[in-house]
């Protein structure tokens, strides 16, 4: 086993629910992931992921609204990186989703509906949990045995 | 706040956007202003560079698939070159290379729209 020794720890970011934020997320999510030893491929996955993910809830859960806040955690164990965004906006209904159709949306011409497609792909979990009024989405990444990500 | 900006340049009838920093959700807005201005002084033969372009979200690609088919009606293209390895994974992971001309270098993507037919 060659796991790194990574103690586990818990990272908070609180932001307003503006898309001018989604940087801060990046650098925060980026940080904590090479500081528990992530290689870079895997740090650009996270930011993505966690960009995505903010990006839905500005858009969807809180309507393009500013005045809402985001929260943001960052878990960090030896075996995993966990992020969980959480909200108190409309909620996502994972069962009305349907995987986007590239070819469709540029007959159509959107723009949008690649999100959650992408943090499946780029996640190894992706779960909507819902406390009360929050919700949370709950991104997964587990680190291989062989210590790559 | 997210660093980006389009550098225009034009090379013949082919107008090439030069993009910077990190395109997300936030900035999407500023390529959506590019392609509407290209678009205003009726140029449909598109280069987008993305040599300096360090990150980008869905809600960049978004911009992309938003006005293909417009300009391809226009009988003009969009084509995409010298993307970094990192940013070239977004496009692919959401098939991109199927819809759009990707290739590595300026150079290449201009020459295409020579050797198409124009209509």
């Amino acid at each position: 086993m060659s796991i790194p020794a990574v103690a586990r720890s818990t990272h908070y970011l609180s932001i307003p629910s503006s898309t001018r934020y989604l940087e801060d997320v990046r650098r925060f999510v980026a940080h904590h992931a090479q500081q528990a030893s992530f290689p870079d491929a895997a740090v650009e996955q996270f930011k993505i992921a966690v960009d995505e993910a903010c990006t839905n809830v500005i858009k969807h859960a809180y309507k393009g609204e500013s005045a809402h806040q985001i929260d943001i955690s960052v878990v960090v164990e030896p075996d995993r990186f966990t992020i969980r965004i959480q909200d108190e906006g409309v909620s996502f209904v994972p069962s009305e989703y349907r995987e986007p159709d590239l070819m469709a949306i540029a007959k159509q011409r959107r723009k949008g509906g690649f999100g959650v497609h992408i943090m499946r792909r780029l996640m190894d979990q992706v779960e909507y949990l819902k406390h009360g009024p929050i919700n949370e989405v709950r991104l997964t990444k587990y680190r291989p045995l062989n210590g790559k990500a | 706040m997210s660093d980006f900006s389009v550098g225009f340049r034009a090379i013949g009838s082919v107008q090439v956007l030069d993009l910077k920093g990190e395109l997300d959700a936030h900035t999407a807005s500023e390529l959506e202003a590019a392609i509407q201005k290209c678009k205003q002084d009726q140029t449909t033969q598109i280069v987008i560079t993305g040599e300096q372009l360090k990150y980008i979200s869905s809600a960049g690609l978004g911009v992309f698939m938003a006005y293909i088919e417009e300009i391809r009606e226009q009988g003009g293209d969009i084509k995409i070159a010298s993307l970094q390895p990192k940013v070239y994974n977004v496009f692919d992971l959401l098939g991109f290379p199927m819809l759009f001309d990707i290739v590595e270098s300026e150079e290449d993507a201009v020459s295409m729209f020579s050797e198409e037919p124009s209509s």
